[in-house]
């Protein structure tokens, strides 16, 4: 059952890409989203059969052993892998519908189901491998098949610029996981994940000498490793690959950026959460860059015209978030906020995706306007997604985000009273941004061409029903699931698989939280919805005028705080002048021009030279011979 | 068992296919019946080949399929062959890829056909014997004929500067190799022998080693390059002809490997512990120096040229880490950088022969003329960036993580190849695959012939298989390996 849920993806890609040109498409198209069906159900079936705190591994055979370092291919399932399985296979397969509508048109298309198949069965070696350097097969791999998804039409330079930047940004952060992986190879003398949570407790004193200082080693690990999730997860510094990444067909984005890849960074951390708990540093370092991730991600998200891109920076925020939550221990609530997460987000770029369909590919939410009623099951789904994000009351986002602002307040980190004022002001911004999307594609004038305009059609079946399942979980998920995440029995739940703080969660289920707190992300939210309608209703001449006084802030958040432009010129341009200046200076200047083509020029001039004595005058020989005799006679001489 | 006398048999038989090339009284391009009678003899010695490793016993750490000859009529100065693990895994690998390249060359025509594939069967000759000799003289004198057929490959057959590139692969390694010459004389007077295995019993003294290493370090490192010895790589690269470029960089590198192990790990230890930091020095230098060189090249061959200083750094970095994960890397690594690096060229050889050109500029967007094509490209740049899952991976992983246990610095530098690899090889992949069709490349719509297809499945077969089974190589040389990582004391896994 188990294996079938993982492998079946790949299954699917070889069908896809093999049979290509030899079956008719449409049987293509069924066959890989039945065989996602089937490993969805498997999923579920090997959730059922396996009891709630079983664990197993599944060797199925070995991979490198060289000395004391033992790597197999094996699978752990356990709840936590067994509960992420779930949630990936069912997002994919929704997806995998999704797309055979949305791609109907693309000549490309079966290849794009295979890409989509490889990508699941990644994302989910990823989750399930029971070794850290196989955790890193699955966490590259779905850095590949990102790479191919997002320049999937590679006849658009943009795109091809944009899988580039994702995969070599990806690659900075694997350059952390890997310095993280030799170090817990060394400190701990195993990869195997089991083995080195067990062994946590006995090294949480040992240091390490790197670069010649003794670093305590725990904290050197999940600090490069936090590196490589923040690469992974889109953290602030390596976040610049997620919104170019909105280059490639819009399933991408939904599977890529919103329900697997990304959180493959807050996974792993969830994963090895004793050693981080171990760390205190490193705590405090998880919770700033998240609270800097939410606060940049949203600020950037309100001045943004691509739809997508608005729906990607909200990703990178609500990123934010689980690290906050991790940063302060609270891991069972950042695993809820990532699934919950997932449901809504793959909902709202859906959603995207159908009106971007519906209006001819337009992206820009500027050129769109007024369309709600043309397309009302897009726009309910949309809707939906958006409050589901915003955390309004009784959609899942409320549990879950809310139960993180919660905790923050609850947990003695130093930095708790900084993170929960970000943390509410985010949740200000996010309404912020999300009902401006709302507005401006869907409400007010239409500003698009005729022809899109007449064009506008409701999407197909194949594309809606994905959106009308997943609408229902962003509703009811975090109803439902919201006693298995937190409250007294969570330790009896979780604590087998991740790092459980009892006493928060004591305090939580004894109501430690003043009536305030808890009501402030409400305030916020409608705080900011008065606020949109006030600007883009009432007062849209004031919204004008205050764009025109605080330009300079708006260039600035339009042209997401020039970051990229800022790695352009201190990484990009002096690497290609490096690299022309040790190829044409050292290379060929030095190294050539001293080594053989020197050597060689000066033995052929030497060689000019002594042919120069051979003049040919008798006399010149005849003085030479003499020379010659005289220096030997003397040199007998003085010798004897 | 009956012992087959499979290392001399698999040394002669490529020159009893010679005699059969020059039987034959083809003056043509094409060259029909010698390109036969080369692929029957490359094939059957693959075949032959595969006699060792199936026959190999595991758990001996010394030398089997011994054959010794006595030559000069002097006892101390025999002529023996015999593998063990170390070597056994590359005369595997010379036989496959002469194999790959005769197959390569078969719908071509060049001039003098004839001549360019008895090249390829005394190269083949010459690199088992110099993998399997086991005395310093006859290694000697293998090593040195390499540069024979391989100055005339570049020489006879390369593009425009093709001569001055000859001269300068030549002239560069011999220079090394006369010094190497002087070691082994050395040895001989001082110890009034040549055999390998008898040296690796000696202890030498420390101040004996360091000129000794000294020597034998001048050879290998030109040879695998290493930094800065590196500049005649590129140039010979470029100019030779595509199969001249695989041998060259498939094999002929893995020679500078092969001897580091032998030579200055086995024998001189104390030495090799000295200049350790010395070689770690250099090793991240070509990693990272050579890396940003790949990303400004404009021609595709130099660029891979370039990319091969900088694996080959890892390579060193490996086996002079000494233990048993760095030398399980290293060989992984020169095995996966045979495999690939060969694909690599191969793949451009075959663009070279539709559009005459190996300019980045001139292409863009030929994943739509050649579709097929182009996913194996990606394979092979993707194994090339080490990529989990392909060969690239486990041997860049091993030396990695063995090179950290040492120095983090170092370990950490290096790892920065990673990220510099992946740039320049996409940035490659993107300027000639992606993107919109150049206009250059109208006119043209032939995807990749049979042979071609042939050959580059079976090395993406083989690219994923190492990369998932490493274990079906290193089992063999892990027994070796062992008895020469006793000498390192300070080796901790």
């Amino acid at each position: 059952m188990f294996l079938l849920s993982i492998f079946l993806p790949l299954l699917s890609y070889f069908v896809c890409i093999f049979l290509n040109n030899l079956v008719k498409d449409k049987t293509l198209n069924f066959v890989s989203c039945g065989l996602m069906v089937f490993s969805s159900i498997c999923s579920i079936f090997a959730f059922i059969f396996f009891h709630f705190d079983g664990e197993k591994s599944l060797v199925i055979t070995n991979w490198i052993s060289s000395g004391s370092l033992n790597v197999d291919w094996s699978l752990n399932l356990n709840l936590l892998t067994a509960t992420m399985i779930i949630m990936v296979n069912f997002v994919s397969t929704l997806i995998h519908v999704y797309s055979v509508g949305y791609m109907s048109k693309d000549p490309r298309r079966i290849i794009f189901m295979g890409y989509l198949g490889l990508f699941t069965f990644f994302m989910l070696f990823l989750v399930s491998s029971s070794n850290l350097i196989q955790l890193f097969v699955g966490w590259e791999g779905v850095g590949l098949t990102s790479y191919l998804l997002i320049g999937f039409w590679s006849h658009k330079d943009e795109a091809n610029k944009a899988s580039l930047k994702a995969f070599i940004a990806n690659r900075v952060g694997d350059f952390g996981l890997l310095i993280s992986l030799f170090t817990i190879f060394i400190v701990f003398g195993t990869i195997n994940i089991n083995e080195i949570l067990l062994l946590v407790n006995s090294h949480s004193q040992s240091y390490f000498n790197f670069f010649g200082f003794q670093v305590h080693s725990i904290t050197l690990i999940v600090v490069t490793m936090f590196v490589g999730c923040m690469g992974k997860s889109a953290q602030f510094g390596l976040h610049v690959w997620l919104p170019d990444a909105m280059e490639g067909p819009t399933p991408v984005s939904a599977l890529i950026h919103a329900a697997t890849m990304v959180t493959a960074g807050v996974f792993l951390l969830i994963l090895m959460s004793p050693l981080i708990e171990t760390s205190k540093f490193s705590q405090n370092l998880i919770l700033l860059v998240g609270t800097l991730t939410c606060l940049f991600a949203s600020c950037v998200a309100i001045f943004q015209n691509d739809i997508k891109r608005i729906i990607a920076y909200s990703t990178c925020s609500q990123l934010g978030y689980m690290f906050m939550a991790i940063g302060v221990s609270a891991y069972s609530v950042a695993y809820f906020h990532l699934l919950s997460h997932a449901f809504f987000k793959a909902l709202l770029f859906l959603g995207a995706g159908s009106v971007i369909h519906s209006m001819s590919d337009e992206q820009d939410i500027k050129k769109m306007g007024g369309i709600y009623n043309r397309i009302p099951l897009t726009y309910t789904a949309v809707i939906i997604g958006s409050l589901a994000l915003m955390g309004l009351p009784f959609f899942s986002g409320y549990f879950s985000k809310d139960l993180i602002l919660e905790f923050i307040y609850l947990s003695e980190s130093d930095f708790k009273l900084f993170a929960f004022g970000i943390g509410i002001f985010g949740v200000f911004l996010t309404s912020l941004y999300s009902s401006r999307l709302l507005v401006r594609v869907f409400h007010g004038e239409n500003n698009s061409d005729e022809k899109v305009y007449a064009h506008i059609h409701e999407s197909p079946m194949v594309m809606l029903i994905p959106l009308v399942i997943l609408a229902f979980f962003s509703i009811f998920f975090g109803m439902i699931f919201h006693n298995f995440f937190v409250g007294p029995s969570i330790e009896s739940i979780w604590s087998k698989f991740m790092f459980v703080d009892s006493e928060m969660h004591q305090a939580y289920s004894i109501g430690n939280v003043p009536k305030l707190m808890k009501k402030l992300p409400l305030i916020m939210i409608c705080l900011s919805v008065i606020v949109v309608f006030l600007f883009y209703f009432k007062f849209s001449r004031t919204k004008e005028m205050l764009k025109e006084k605080l330009k300079f802030f708006v260039k600035f958040f339009y042209y997401k705080c020039y970051i990229d432009e800022l790695y352009e010129i201190i990484i990009i341009k002096p690497s290609y002048y490096l690299g022309r200046g040790f190829w044409k200076s050292i290379d060929i200047d030095l190294i050539d021009n001293l080594g053989p083509d020197g050597i060689s020029r000066f033995v052929s001039s030497l060689g000019i030279k002594v042919s120069k004595l051979q003049s040919g005058y008798l006399y010149h020989y005849v003085l030479s011979v003499v020379i010659g005799l005289t220096l030997f006679i003397s040199i007998y001489i003085y010798i004897f | 068992m009956i012992s087959l006398p499979i290392l001399p048999i698999l040394i002669a038989l490529p020159l009893i296919g010679l005699v059969f090339i020059f039987l034959s009284s083809e003056k043509d391009e094409n060259a029909e019946q010698s390109k036969k009678s080369a692929l029957w003899t490359s094939t059957s010695n693959f075949f032959l080949s595969l006699y060792l490793p199936i026959n190999f016993d595991k758990s001996i750490p010394h030398f089997q399929f011994v054959n010794s000859f006595s030559w000069f009529n002097n006892d101390s100065l025999r002529f023996s062959l015999g593998v063990d693990g170390l070597s056994m895994p590359f005369i595997v690998l010379s036989t496959f890829l002469i194999l790959a390249c005769i197959i390569f060359i078969l719908p071509q025509a060049k001039k003098n056909m004839k001549m360019y594939l008895a090249s390829f069967l005394v190269l083949e000759s010459f690199l088992i014997g110099t993998f399997s000799a086991l005395d310093l003289f006859s290694f000697y004198i293998f090593f040195e004929s390499i540069l024979i057929p391989m100055y005339l490959i570049i020489g006879f057959w390369g593009g425009e500067r093709r001569i001055y590139s000859a001269y300068k692969f030549f002239l560069y390694t011999l220079l090394g190799s006369v010094l190497m010459l002087i070691a082994i004389i050395f040895l001989y007077q001082e110890f009034g022998t040549i055999s390998i295995p008898k040296l690796l019993d000696y202890t030498l003294p420390f101040y004996i080693q360091i000129w000794l290493w000294i020597a034998f370090f001048s050879s290998f490192a030109i040879k695998i390059p290493m930094w800065p010895f590196h500049t005649w790589l590129p140039d010979a690269h470029v100019e030779a002809p595509t199969e001249g470029s695989v041998i060259l960089a498939g094999i002929l590198l893995k020679l500078g490997g092969y001897g580091f192990i032998r030579f200055n790990l086995s024998i001189l230890p104390d030495a090799s512990i000295f200049f350790t930091p010395f070689i770690f020095f250099l090793s991240v230098v070509a990693i990272i120096y050579t890396s940003y060189i790949a990303l400004v090249q404009e021609d595709m061959k130099k660029l891979i040229a370039y990319s091969s200083v900088a694996h080959m750094g890892f390579v060193t970095l490996g086996i002079f880490s000494a233990n048993i994960q760095g030398l399980h890397g290293a060989i992984i690594q020169m095995i996966s950088h045979g495999i690939i690096s060969a694909a690599l060229f191969f793949s451009i050889g075959s663009i070279y022969n539709r559009y005459k050109t190996k300019r980045i500029n001139f292409f863009g967007g030929l994943n739509l003329k050649l579709p097929k094509f182009s996913v194996v490209f990606l394979i092979f740049t993707l194994g090339s960036i080490g990529l989990p899952g392909t060969s690239g991976f486990v041997g860049e992983y091993l030396t990695l993580l063995a090179v950290y246990s040492k120095n983090t610095i170092v370990a950490f530098i290096s790892t920065i190849g990673i990220i510099l690899s992946a740039s320049y090889m996409l940035k490659l992949y993107k300027r000639v695959f992606l993107g919109g069709l150049s206009e250059n490349l109208d006119n043209k719509n032939d995807d990749i012939n049979i042979y071609e297809l042939f050959l580059y499945i079976v090395l993406v077969i083989l690219i994923f298989i190492i990369g998932i089974k490493p274990g079906l190589i290193l089992s063999y040389t892990t027994a070796s390996l062992e008895r020469i990582i006793q000498l390192y004391p300070i080796s901790i896994f």
